[in-house]
C-alpha cells in the first residue's frame, strides 16, 4: 500500500507513452538553438509546439534589458511585494500595461496560471456566480476552485447557452463573472467575444477574457481578441501571460475599474509568493516595446498559421474549426496519436501531444503553434512531415498528397 | 416523495447510459467516475446534460462529493425542489 497508489491508471498510461522511445511527456532538449530549432537527442528539430508566437525569445533588445538588469538588480527579489517591496520595474511595466491596453489600472504576477489564480479566486466571493466556458485552461478551473463561489460551465463559445444559464439563477443574489478566452490553446479557435459582451451587459455580469494564446498574435495593435472583435470597453477585466508571446515569463491583469487595486492585498496567489525578477520585467517591457512597435510580427504569426492551417486542410487532415497560429490536428485515437508523435520527433518535427482529459471532448490532438521567425520554407518542411508520417499511418489517403507538398519534401534539414 | 426520487434517479440514469458504453449496468450504487471509467472532463459534461434535462444549475462545487449515482440523484433532487 502506497501513498501514489491513487494515480495507478497515470502510471499505466506513463509506461505506455514510454514504450518504443521517447515519452512525449519527457522530453529533454539539449540544446536550444533559436525560437524555431532545437535539439533532442543530438539530432536538430524544428520547434512546433512552444507558443513562443512572437520568436522573441532570443530578440536581441530583450536579451540586452535583462542582462542590464540582471547586473544592476541582482538574481531575484526573494519575495512578495508585501513584504520586500516593488522594484521600479514593476511598477513601470504596470504602467506600460495599463497604457499598452488603454485601462487604468494593471497588476503583474508572477505567472499567467497565477494571474487567473489570484484575479478570480479574489474577485468571486461567497455569493457570487462564475460561468466558465467548458474548454476553460486549467488554471481557470483551479481559480474557480480557490473562490468561494458557484461554480457553473456553459458549452463552449456558445452566448446563447451562456444567457440560458445566467437566466437560470432568476433572482438569486450575487454578482455574475463570466470567465472566456482569446483563443482556446487546444483546437486554436477563438470566442465569440462580440456575443458573450452582449450576455453580458444585458445580464449586468462582469467579463473577464483570458488573452493568453491571443495576445500580440489577433488585433491590429496586438491587444487580443478583445481588440479583434472590437470589444474591449465591454470587458471588465483582461489577463494574460508573459511567457508565450513575450517570450518569458509572469502573468497580469489589467482593469479600468475603480478598487482594482484592492486585489493587491487580497489575492492570494500574489500577496504569498516571490514577485517577478528584474531581468524578467525588463525582458518582458523589452518585448511589449517590441509589440507597440512593429505591428507586422502579428501579421507574420497570423499569416504563418494560416499557412500551416491551409496545408494541412488541403491535404486532407480534420483540424481544429479555425486558421490561427494554435493548428490542432485531430487524431483518431490516443494510440495513433503518440506513435505518429513519435514519428514527427523522428522527422525533425516537434509539436505537442495532448490527450484526454486535457483536451475538448476527449479529442487526441497533435497540437502545434507556429511563431512569427518560421519561414515558409520552415513550415513547408514540417506539413510535408505530417502529411509522410499521416500517410504512412493510414491518417490521410494517400490521393490527397498534393504538389505543394511534394516540393517541400524535397527540402531537407541539415542533419549534424 | 419516493415517487420524484424514482423519477430524479430513472432520468439520470437515463442520461447517463448516452455517455458510456452499451452493456454496463447502471444502478443506484453504481460509483459514477470508477466503475464507469469516465474521466473529469466527462464527468462534467454529463452534469452539464442533466442541467438541460432537468432545467436547473448544478454548481461543480456541488459535485465534488458525488460519488454513486444515489448522492447525484440526492443532490438533483434539492436543486431541482430549489429552483421550483
Amino acid at each position: 500500500m502506497s501513498i501514489f497508489d491513487k494515480f495507478e491508471d497515470i502510471r499505466n498510461i506513463l509506461a505506455d507513452l514510454s514504450q518504443d522511445g521517447q515519452n512525449p511527456l519527457e522530453v529533454r532538449f539539449d540544446e536550444i538553438r533559436s525560437p524555431v530549432e532545437g535539439t533532442v537527442d543530438g539530432k536538430r528539430v524544428l520547434l512546433f509546439g512552444t507558443s513562443n508566437y512572437l520568436g522573441l525569445t532570443f530578440d536581441a533588445d530583450c536579451i540586452e534589458a535583462g542582462v542590464q538588469m540582471l547586473r544592476e538588480c541582482g538574481t531575484g527579489t526573494t519575495g512578495s511585494r508585501i513584504a520586500n517591496g516593488t522594484y521600479t520595474g514593476h511598477a513601470l511595466l504596470e504602467k506600460q500595461l495599463a497604457k499598452f491596453y488603454g485601462k487604468r489600472h494593471a497588476m503583474v504576477f508572477s505567472t499567467g496560471y497565477q494571474a487567473n489564480l489570484g484575479l478570480i479566486s479574489a474577485l468571486a466571493g461567497r455569493e457570487d456566480h462564475l460561468f466558465i466556458d467548458a474548454d476553460s485552461h486549467a488554471s481557470i478551473y483551479d481559480a474557480c476552485r480557490l473562490s468561494s463561489a458557484e461554480i457553473i460551465r456553459f458549452r463552449h463559445n456558445d452566448a446563447n447557452d451562456l444567457a440560458r444559464r445566467i437566466s437560470r439563477l432568476k433572482g438569486k443574489p450575487g454578482s455574475r463573472i463570466i470567465v472566456t478566452e482569446g483563443i482556446y490553446s487546444m483546437l486554436g479557435d477563438t470566442a465569440p467575444l462580440k456575443e458573450i459582451a452582449a450576455v453580458k451587459r444585458e445580464t449586468g455580469a462582469y467579463l473577464i477574457v483570458d488573452e493568453a494564446h491571443s495576445m500580440g498574435v489577433l488585433g491590429a495593435h496586438g491587444r487580443g481578441q478583445c481588440e479583434a472583435a472590437g470589444v474591449e470597453a465591454d470587458v471588465d477585466f483582461v489577463v494574460g501571460t508573459f511567457s508565450k508571446s513575450l517570450g518569458a515569463m509572469g502573468g497580469f491583469a489589467v482593469s479600468d475599474l475603480e478598487g482594482f487595486n484592492l486585489l493587491r492585498v487580497t489575492a492570494r496567489p500574489y500577496m504569498f509568493t516571490a514577485s517577478l525578477p528584474p531581468s524578467i520585467v525588463a525582458t518582458v517591457s523589452a518585448a511589449l516595446k517590441r509589440i507597440q512597435h512593429d505591428p507586422s510580427l502579428g501579421a507574420r504569426v497570423r499569416a504563418n498559421g494560416q499557412r500551416l492551417y491551409h496545408g494541412l486542410e488541403k491535404a486532407g487532415f480534420a483540424l481544429g474549426p479555425q486558421p490561427n497560429p494554435v493548428v490542432a490536428v485531430k487524431m483518431p485515437d490516443r494510440d495513433t496519436a503518440v506513435t505518429f508523435w513519435k514519428y514527427l520527433l523522428a522527422e525533425g518535427v516537434y509539436l505537442n501531444l495532448a490527450l484526454p482529459p486535457a483536451t475538448p471532448g476527449s479529442l487526441a490532438l497533435l497540437r502545434s503553434s507556429v511563431n512569427a521567425q518560421h519561414s515558409d520554407e520552415q513550415i513547408d518542411f514540417a506539413i510535408a512531415a505530417i502529411c509522410r508520417v499521416g500517410r504512412r499511418m493510414g491518417v490521410i489517403p494517400a490521393a490527397r498528397f498534393n504538389q505543394t507538398v511534394k516540393q517541400a519534401e524535397k527540402l531537407a534539414l541539415p542533419a549534424e | 416523495m419516493a415517487k420524484v426520487k424514482e423519477t430524479v434517479g430513472a432520468q439520470i440514469i437515463e442520461v447517463l447510459s448516452k455517455v458510456i458504453p452499451s452493456g454496463i449496468p447502471i444502478s443506484d450504487g453504481t460509483r459514477i467516475a470508477r466503475d464507469l471509467g469516465l474521466d473529469s472532463v466527462a464527468i462534467m459534461d454529463f452534469v452539464m446534460e442533466l442541467e438541460e434535462c432537468f432545467d436547473i444549475l448544478i454548481p461543480l462545487d456541488q459535485i465534488a462529493d458525488v460519488e454513486t449515482v444515489r448522492d447525484l440523484t440526492r443532490a438533483v433532487e434539492i436543486l431541482v425542489k430549489d429552483a421550483a
